[in-house]
């Protein structure tokens, strides 16, 4: 099947390859080794397969691997620079998000993207469900996920770091 | 003190980077991936099977009929092994068969080099079938010269059990006599992972599975059993699992894998399942219909109840039975003045095939047996909290088999704790006499538990711990963490009886048959009642091993020594420090003559069965045009014991409570009678509540340490799921005056009993 | 891997139409919230396709001196609902697109999308109905402008020709201004699902009478239909809840829901009887807006 050459940047590293056009996004990040991207459904219904496009988070396994050619992705795994958890990702941690984890990294970027576009916005419980409704989880009920969102918001509030 | 304190998770870290390695995260150069043909009757024979076009679409590398797998039935249920024949599981199970049971059965498997060409190629398998009368439902599948679906025909087992003086006459005694008939729907688990499973060969001899499986020791076993294998001759390893909740306390890949790699020489061999099979053909709920009777005394005492079960297993006995004997066995524990006479019967059917799921029977029991207690309430008049404050259990009247100890019981502190919380009888004045389309309403419900399985199975945990070289300590346990927090909770309790950090145990979290100490796996919420036992005891001897190797070293008796905060004191005098445990270590490992590795191992059974208990509490609104129900505030309070992990412990109750909001309003698998069809086996279509589905969710805890455990805990992973769904019921009744005796709640079902009672136009 | 046979990756729309009519069996690809669905099922008629994901020209969002504002076919639900114009002229527009799904759906999947795909169900076509859009759509014989009236023809169906890209939607000023809309979407939860009923209304009053209600239903009969015999009855009403009671009489004779797993005809009635009264009273609320 016909390949096509791309050029992305992943968690601030270039990449150039060609592709398969029939390559998802998810099969092109997981097959680089970028695992924390998981498939719950490969169907858009559980967000467990969310990263970043250019900011923007977007299910990997509706997205087409050559949608990303030009593009900056960014995975969990990029979120913990020199060893430094991010905000939100301590956050998680400090509130008891995490049980089972299958969830956990698309929810991560899924509450990175959400935060980064609302700084400094005071946050109501609703607006973070909303913001948060691609993503099950099945273990938590959710309660300490949202806690842990609007620690994130205080700490990053706090720190003025993003 | 790590126990009790929220230290962090030992898996936090390594989950919010996506540093931790499930099964599908490790892959080997040439794995082969499976496919399964599945049939798209409920029921049926294959009459023929054609799959000369799969196999000659180039990548496929084999193609596997149930012409061709081993002809030995196996059961699959997640139970350890038992010396009673009369005990086992119902082995009915073949690798693929001939004779589907229900809509997505295995006939066929094709193996080939990718996902696309094994699920071309599944597609090209050209199958006939003969199809067979269906039968979905009880009634059709219990009604006489109905088609066997299972050699022996439809039932697979009815029994009895009666706690108590005879039912009979406690029914005459009581002034009132009360019935109620209820349904539960086909709920399905969706953990986020799906079955996922792959096998090689490292030698001729051995099969390694790498597995997501909540019970790595069980499932050798029935591998072996299955391939007709020493047991000792499967490996099985559990990485991270994303999730089980019960549908992987079941062996459903793992001896297909192991087929697969036998038959091809060794090679890798993977099966995923994709989110469609893995929501229809793992395990899911049983659906039951619970009748229930009770008599009771105007002041509301519960003098009898009497109640028959009707579960169906689907298409493979799988658990079977063992579900509602279960929970027929657990209840009593609530109400244990009551005299109790309990029948079921398990039948087969057309649909997918049920098993183990979070609270094993038990939330379809107590939705029966809750709702018919506010039922009595109003009938009598009596406040429904007030009629269980008035027959749970009380402190002391719980023993242990002997009789020798009394188990923890607070389940009375509980209901006083939830009604003061939720505002019960402020609310209840101001919630009189309403009229609007949308109405208030309060319900409560409450549930018992158990602690493990013993004595229906055998309860055995294994611990080992080593002393490293840095004075750090590694802990190999049989007990399987699947999300729920097991290792921190066990290291938690190691780091207390050996008096080192929390931080410097290590937890071998990966598991693997060859050398993690036997364990029978997560399930039953036994793991730490029934772990900590081995725990404290193989800490205890590590401590002593510790505190003698340091005595040999100084000369000063292990009797005046002490381990605190990882340093070798000197009894009751923190200050004096007479060697830190890397030394002693150091000194353990390399001097010439002297001294060798320091390791404890513990494998124990328990011989107690410490009852749970809890309630929930919940306040919500109808909207009675509208059909929906909002919850405003809903609140689990439980007596679990101690408890060890207060973050976790939350987090084990929040997730329950949200999966029991997900089966009492929108959780269903909807199959047509007619033909067996699933109509919403897709993650669109069966509605697992999202972020804005679930309320705010609240939690408390009456701890009351239990004296059967070493660290005073009791089980919490599975009750949360128990009381909501009634107590949600109860809240709708209270609201409108309206009984709805089935699950899930939705607005259809509204719909219909609001119109019946005249709340809407018919 | 997406079970593809043929990928054509337009460079631009005439590039698009051209690959269409040269492949008879091409069908487009846009945010493939729809289409990427189809194919993992094993869906062939969508295994030939001509991506226009990438189409820049046909996303703009903008608004003319006349006061028509355009929204590209390809604008993402977010783009549209986050976008100033949209906020402040097509308020029901922003609120019917934050129905869909959840949010990650809603960064990829266009609003050309939602109505393409002919759904019955489309959460942004009762809203798209009671502004009486118009529809620019461009085939290999050039452009032709349609009212969404009439778009749709059935279950999945709509007049589009097969070599035929839809570039944009038009809202004339007339009939956006002045109004009160308001969307409700009835569904099992509260996000990711699909509607069992969707309402939209969009109502003009002096004082407190109605001088005109267009209402609009999905899921509702086999395509998203307006009501025509409920909103002749509300014109010249006084906006009460004797009106709001008769229309919600009348509504049953313009609209046909039917019975499926997922829902039964008299429920779905009776959810639409209801919705009649509290769209229509919610549109009153947002009267006064733009
Ligand atoms: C998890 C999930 C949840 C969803 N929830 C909802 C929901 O709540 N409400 C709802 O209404 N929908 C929902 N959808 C469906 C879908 O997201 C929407 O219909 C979406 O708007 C489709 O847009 P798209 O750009 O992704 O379309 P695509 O999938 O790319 O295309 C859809 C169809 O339209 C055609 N098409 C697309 N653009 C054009 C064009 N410009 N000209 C001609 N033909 C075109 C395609 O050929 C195809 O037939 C959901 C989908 C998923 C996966
Ligand atoms: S795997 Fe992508 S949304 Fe579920
Ligand atoms: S933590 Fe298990 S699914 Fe979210």
């Amino acid at each position: 099947m016909q390949q096509l050459p791309i050029t992305l940047r992943i968690n601030g590293r270039a990449y150039s390859m060609d592709v398969d056009v029939r390559t998802s996004l998810l099969e092109l990040l997981r097959g680089l080794g970028f695992t924390s991207v998981k498939e719950g459904c490969g169907v858009g219904e559980c967000g467990a397969c969310t990263v970043l496009v250019d900011g923007v988070a977007v299910d990997s396994c509706l997205y087409l691997a050559v949608w990303a050619d030009k593009r900056a992705i960014r995975t969990v795994e990029g979120e913990c620079a020199d060893g430094r958890l991010s905000p939100v990702q301590e956050a998680y941690i400090e509130e008891g998000a995490v049980q089972c984890g299958f969830c956990t990294p698309g929810l991560v970027m899924t509450t990175t993207s959400f935060l980064e576009q609302r700084e400094n916005t005071p946050l109501t419980r609703e607006e973070i469900a909303r913001g948060h409704a691609g993503n099950l989880c099945r273990c938590t009920g959710y309660q300490t996920i949202i806690r842990a969102v609007q620690r994130a918001a205080d700490k990053q509030r706090r720190s003025g770091r993003r | 003190m790590s126990v009790g304190t929220a230290v962090i998770r030992k898996d936090a870290r390594a989950k919010v980077t996506g540093k931790a390695r499930y099964t599908d995260d490790q892959s080997m150069a040439g794995m082969l991936v499976a496919r399964y043909v599945r049939s798209p009757v409920a029921h049926g024979l294959v009459r023929e099977i054609d799959t000369s076009a799969a196999l000659a679409l180039p990548g496929v590398e084999a193609v596997f009929t149930y012409e061709h797998v081993p002809t030995t039935l196996f059961a699959t249920a997640g139970h350890p092994y038992s010396l009673d024949p009369d005990h086992r599981d119902v082995a009915d199970r073949l690798l693929l068969t001939g004779h589907v049971r229900y809509q997505g059965d295995e006939v066929a498997i094709v193996v080939a080099r990718d996902e696309l060409t094994a699920k071309r190629a599944a597609a090209l398998v050209r199958v006939e079938y003969d199809e067979l009368p269906v039968c979905t439902t009880p009634e059709a599948a219990l009604a006489h010269g109905a088609p066997a679906i299972h050699e022996g025909g439809n039932i697979l087992e009815r029994t009895e059990l009666t706690f108590g003086p005879p039912v009979a006459e406690a029914m005459e005694a009581a002034d009132l006599q009360l019935d109620g008939h209820y349904n539960t729907p086909v709920v399905l688990h969706c953990h986020l992972e799906n079955h996922t499973a792959f096998a090689y060969m490292d030698d001729n001899d051995h099969i390694v599975i790498v597995s997501s499986t909540q019970i790595p020791h069980i499932c050798r076993r029935i591998v072996g059993q299955a391939l007709d294998m020493e047991w000792s001759r499967i490996r099985v390893i559990k990485p991270h699992i994303g999730g089980g909740f019960g549908n992987k306390q079941d062996v459903v890949l793992e001896p297909m894998v192991a087929f697969l790699t036998l038959q091809l020489g060794g090679v890798p061999v993977r099966i995923t399942l994709d989110r469609e099979e893995c929501l229809v053909a793992t395990r899911t709920r049983h659906s039951q219909q619970v009748t229930v009777r009770a008599g009771l005394k105007r002041d509301g005492t519960i003098t009898g109840i009497e109640m028959d079960i009707t579960s169906n297993t689907g298409a493979y006995a799988s658990h079977g039975h063992s579900i509602p004997m279960a929970a027929g066995s657990k209840f009593r524990h609530l109400y244990p003045r009551t005299a109790i006479r309990f029948t079921a019967t398990t039948h087969y059917a057309n649909i997918p095939a049920a098993g183990a799921m979070r609270a094993y029977g038990s939330p379809q029991l107590f939705f029966g047996l809750e709702c018919l207690l506010d039922d009595a309430a109003r009938s009598l008049g009596v406040d429904p909290v007030e009629l269980r404050l008035h027959n749970v259990a009380r402190a002391g009247e719980i023993t242990t088999p002997d009789g020798g100890t009394r188990y923890a019981v607070a389940i009375a502190r509980c209901l006083e704790q939830g009604r003061d919380a939720i505002g019960w009888q402020r609310k209840k004045k101001e919630l009189q006499n309403q009229d609007g389309p949308v109405r208030r309403g309060l319900g409560v419900a409450a549930f018992s538990y158990g602690s493990g399985t013993y004595p229906a199975c055998v309860e055995i945990a294994g611990c080992r711990l080593v002393l490293n070289q840095d004075g750090s300590v590694h802990m190999q346990i049989g007990a399987t963490e699947i999300g729920q927090g097991s290792d921190t909770a066990l290291a938690q309790m190691a780091a207390r009886t050996l008096g080192i950090d929390y931080d410097r145990i290590h937890v071998v979290s990966q598991q693997d048959t060859d050398v993690t100490p036997f364990d029978t796996g997560a399930y039953a919420s036994r793991q730490t009642y029934v772990a900590a036992p081995a725990v404290h005891e193989a800490a205890e001897r590590l401590r002593q091993k510790i505190l003698a190797a340091c005595s040999g070293l100084t000369g000063t008796p292990a009797r005046e020594l002490e381990l605190a905060e990882g340093r070798i004191i000197r009894a009751g005098e923190p200050a004096e420090e007479i060697m830190s445990l890397g030394e002693l270590a150091l000194s353990e490992y390399y001097h010439k003559e002297r001294g060798g590795q320091l390791v404890a191992e513990v494998s124990a059974k328990t011989v107690t069965n410490a009852p749970s208990f809890g309630c929930t509490f919940v306040d919500l609104a109808v909207d009675i045009e509208l059909c929906q129900v909002t919850i405003h505030k809903i609140i689990n309070v439980h007596d679990a014991g101690r408890i060890i992990h207060p973050l976790s412990a939350a987090g084990q109750v929040h997730g329950g409570m949200a999966m029991a909001i997900g089966m009492a309003l929108f959780e269903e698998l909807l199959i047509d009678p007619a033909g067996g069809r699933i109509c919403n086996g897709n993650l669109l279509d069966y509605k697992v509540p999202t972020c804005t589905d679930i309320p705010e969710l609240d939690c408390a805890f009456v701890e009351e340490p239990d004296p059967t455990s070493p660290y005073g805990n009791k089980s919490l992973g599975e009750p949360p799921i128990i009381s909501p769904a009634p107590a949600i019921r109860n809240g709708i009744l209270d609201a409108t005056g309206v009984a709805i005796n089935e699950l899930p709640m939705t607005p259809k079902l509204l719909f219909r009993e609001f119109r019946k009672a005249g709340l809407l136009p018919g | 891997m997406f079970a593809m046979e043929n990928y054509h990756r337009a460079t631009d729309l005439n590039d698009a139409v051209r690959a269409l009519a040269a492949h008879p069996e091409a069908r487009v690809l846009a945010g493939g919230t729809d289409v990427l669905i189809r194919l993992r099922e094993g869906d062939g008629a969508f295994a030939h396709l001509v991506d226009i994901n990438g189409l820049d020209e046909l996303r703009q969002i903008d608004m003319d001196t006349s006061g028509t504002i355009r929204i590209g076919a390809l604008a993402t639900c977010t783009r549209i609902i986050e976008h100033e114009i949209i906020r402040s002229h097509l308020p029901v527009i922003a609120a019917s697109l934050a129905t869909i799904g959840g949010p990650q759906i809603r960064n990829i999947a266009t609003m050309g999308g939602n109505i393409c795909n002919g759904a019955v169900s489309a959460d942004s076509a009762c809203a798209l109905l009671i502004l009486d859009t118009e529809l620019v759509i461009q085939g290999p014989a050039g452009e032709r402008t349609v009212p969404i009236l009439g778009f749709h023809t059935g279950p999945g169906r709509t007049i589009l020709r097969r070599d035929e890209i839809l570039k944009y939607f038009l809202f004339r000023p007339g009939q956006y201004r002045g109004i009160g809309a308001a969307y409700c979407k009835y569904a099992m939860r509260s996000a990711m699902d699909i509607a069992t009923i969707g309402c939209g209304a969009a109502l003009r009053m002096e004082g407190d009478i109605i001088t005109s209600l267009k209402l609009a239903f999905t899921v509702a009969a086999p395509t998203p239909v307006r009501c025509p015999r409920t909103e002749e009855a509300a014109a010249g009403r006084r906006l009460d809840e004797e009106t709001l009671a008769l229309l919600a009489g009348i509504v049953e004779d313009d609209v046909q829901p039917r019975t499926s797993w997922r829902a039964e005809r008299d429920f779905r009635m009776h959810i639409i009887r209801t919705l009649v009264q509290r769209v229509t009273r919610e549109a009153a609320n947002q009267q006064g807006g733009n």
